[in-house]
């Protein structure tokens, strides 16, 4: 007995939405094994968690505020690796974005005038997000190093200079011994819907996704990119300057990510401390890669992961589960779409080897 | 002065261990070709694990090995995506990453802050009686010995045998090497799974050596600045464990310089320069480097379909 993969010669229908539910499907299966070895009955586990995400309208509040970090970091990887750039680095330029914005909340507000300040922070973040991924697009375009380990290694960079703000010159001085900086100031607060944590940053990430799309699918510089993502040595002879495209793709990835972190300091916490940077960065890949890198997948996925997130959270508060199981259900669901895409892209089969196809 | 260059040197040696084994099982995975971004995970779940059955087992050797077990069983599922269905080997190292990670988050929970079992400091009787050389090489603990002669035997079974030379061969042209009759499938398989072991055993250095007991995310990033020295090394181990000690260096550097209390460099630059080092690293690695591959094998990444 051996398994046999074939090469599929017709097309399945639907590939996209039948990778998805397999993804998932593959998802929640391994789930239920961490589950089972842990001595917890995976139908109660996940009960709880989709009655905790989707039972209650504070539940599916909660996934909104999930869904808004998660669609824009999302989006930075999405529109990166629409051209072939991995970004990994969506969670310290969202680093980034928080020290951008928290710089703006804190030390420039009291130069503006109120209805300035957001603009001034939203601007801010994403500049700042922009800028921490200019770093490794000058040293590929520069050296040809490796996106993948720069953008990650620039991640623990970002995020010991974040610690050291909040430990050190950013420091609540009034903060009763804990670390974080002070509270920022009512007009950098983005406004909320009614009494949940919603935030305006909603209104960002729908504005974001709509222009991704837009730029992507009708513009001939989203054209250039789509070009080089498919062959970077057609787009070389047609004329595509590569190194300009690296810089503004990433540029715009960054900002994306900034205004990811951005969204979550001045619409959620209102201060920098620890906790703030939960992985999102990690999250877009997920989310990206199972919108197929379409931008205008990325909010329902974000939505898929964001209900498995609130989920987590929920296991932890009811049944004191570690609300790891996230991570676990993230990779599973990563593997789960590999898997799909092999069995959409070959026939799978167990039988006798009979010769060497 | 002495004194205390020797001891730096003494924590070099001690803080390179982790890296040095998952570079060294790294190297195998990917001269067979392999793409391995999940070696972070792979720590991460190998130091859980062997932390774990260090509480259960209270020896460290039977520790250890099931830290190399948890490495290799994440590892069979990096296989089995990469190799056997073909699938992208950079996604699947990620989600790797991520899933060690999170397995080892919430399945390590109950270990959290217990004393179990640790490789104590082993002075090697003669050799460790060596002035100053015998203090840094021979007071350690008995994993950097195994260490010590991981990297020799590594180079020596890459370049010294026919099995080295198989591996390399699917790692540069698997097409060649199939119709040599080497079977490619397998030599893959078998380097990705001795690279998890590595990789586990490294996460293990960290729990029941370096810093005894497991906490979430303890590796903080080590595994990438692994595959990092990889890169460095030009895919040779002894490169590869000269880097692990560069980075080892940095380390004991931060802890002198905290220990010292001295103001000269503030301590959060000195956290950062493991991780701005290895980039410079990556960076004078591609500017030096003879050819724009740097060394890396040719089929490095790509599936192998049979024609």
């Amino acid at each position: 007995m051996s398994l046999r993969i074939r090469q599929r010669t017709e097309p399945i229908r639907r590939k996209g939405l039948v990778t998805a539910l397999l993804a998932v499907g593959f998802a929640l299966l391994a789930g239920a094994l961490v589950f089972i070895s842990q001595g917890v009955a995976p139908v109660h586990a996940y009960q709880v968690m989709i009655s905790g995400a989707l039972g209650s309208m504070n539940g599916l509040a909660e996934v909104g505020v999930k869904m808004i970090p998660l669609t824009l970091t999302g989006l930075s990887v999405a529109l990166a690796a629409t051209m072939l750039l991995w970004n990994i680095g969506a969670e310290g330029q969202f680093v980034w974005g928080a020290i951008g914005a928290g710089w703006g909340a804190l030390y420039l507000s009291p130069h503006l005038p109120t209805s300035l300040v957001l603009p001034a922070c939203l601007l801010l973040g994403a500049a700042a997000g922009a800028m921490w991924a200019m770093i490794p697009a000058a040293l590929k375009v520069q050296y040809g190093v490796s996106e993948i380990l720069t953008t990650l290694l620039l991640n623990y960079v970002a995020i010991i200079f974040m610690e050291h703000l909040y430990f050190g010159p950013w420091r609540d001085p009034m903060g009763f011994g804990f670390p974080g900086t002070p509270i920022f100031p009512d007009a950098a607060w983005l406004p909320r819907l009614g009494r949940t944590r919603l935030h305006m940053g909603a209104l960002v990430a729908v504005l974001a996704t709509v222009c991704l799309h837009y730029l992507l699918s009708k513009t001939k510089w989203g054209y250039g990119i789509r070009v080089t993502g498919h062959s970077p040595r057609a787009a070389r002879y047609g004329g595509i300057n590569a190194t300009r495209q690296t810089f503004t793709v990433m540029a715009l990835a960054g900002a994306l990510a900034g205004l990811a972190g951005m969204g979550e300091v001045c619409g959620i916490h209102y201060v920098i401390r620890e906790g703030i940077n939960p992985g999102y960065g990690y999250d877009g890949i997920i989310v990206a890669c199972l919108a197929g890198l379409r931008p205008a997948l990325v909010p329902a996925y974000a939505a898929v992961l964001g209900t498995f997130l609130i989920g987590a959270d929920r296991l932890q508060s009811v049944m004191q589960l570690p609300s790891s199981i996230g991570l676990v259900l993230e990779g599973s669901l990563l593997l789960g779409l590999l898997a799909a895409e092999a069995v959409t892209r070959y026939t799978i089969s167990f039988g006798k080897e009979d010769d060497h196809a | 002065m002495l004194d205390s260059l020797a001891f730096i040197a003494t924590i070099a040696i001690k803080s390179s261990i982790a890296v040095l084994f998952a570079a060294v099982g790294e190297v195998f995975a990917e001269r067979s070709g392999v793409l391995n971004l999940g070696v972070e995970g792979m720590m991460l779940f190998g130091a859980m694990v062997g932390a774990a059955a260090g509480v259960a087992w209270g020896d460290p050797w039977i520790a250890a090995g099931c830290g190399m077990l948890a490495g290799a069983a994440l590892a069979a599922v990096h296989g089995f995506f990469s190799i056997t269905l073909k699938a992208d080997q950079t996604l699947s190292g990620l989600a790797i990453t991520i899933l060690g990670g999170g397995l080892a988050g919430f399945l390590g929970r109950s270990i959290i802050g217990v004393r179990g079992v640790r490789f104590g400091i082993t002075p090697i009787p003669g050799l460790s009686d060596i002035p100053v050389i015998g203090d840094i090489l021979f007071r350690q603990n008995e994993l950097a010995y195994v260490a010590y002669l991981l990297v020799p035997a590594a180079s020596w079974l890459l370049f010294r045998t026919s099995l080295g030379l198989k591996i390399r061969a699917v790692g540069e042209d698997a097409a060649a090497a199939d119709a040599m009759g080497v079977n490619v499938l397998l030599l893959r398989w078998a380097c990705v799974l001795f690279g998890g072991m590595l990789a586990g055993l490294g996460g293990c250095y960290l729990s029941l050596a370096y810093t005894p007991g497991w906490k979430d995310g303890m590796t903080m990033g080590q595994g990438w600045i692994a595959i990092a020295m990889v890169i460095f090394s030009g895919w040779r181990p002894g490169r590869a464990a000269l880097g692990a000690l560069l980075f080892g260096a940095l380390a004991a550097l931060q802890w002198n310089v905290e220990a010292g209390g001295s103001e000269l460099v503030p301590s959060w630059v000195l956290k950062m320069l493991p991780y701005v080092l290895t980039i410079a690293v990556l960076v004078l690695v591609k500017k030096f480097a003879a050819s724009s591959r740097g060394g890396a094998p040719a089929a490095l990444g790509t599936p192998f379909h049979r024609m």
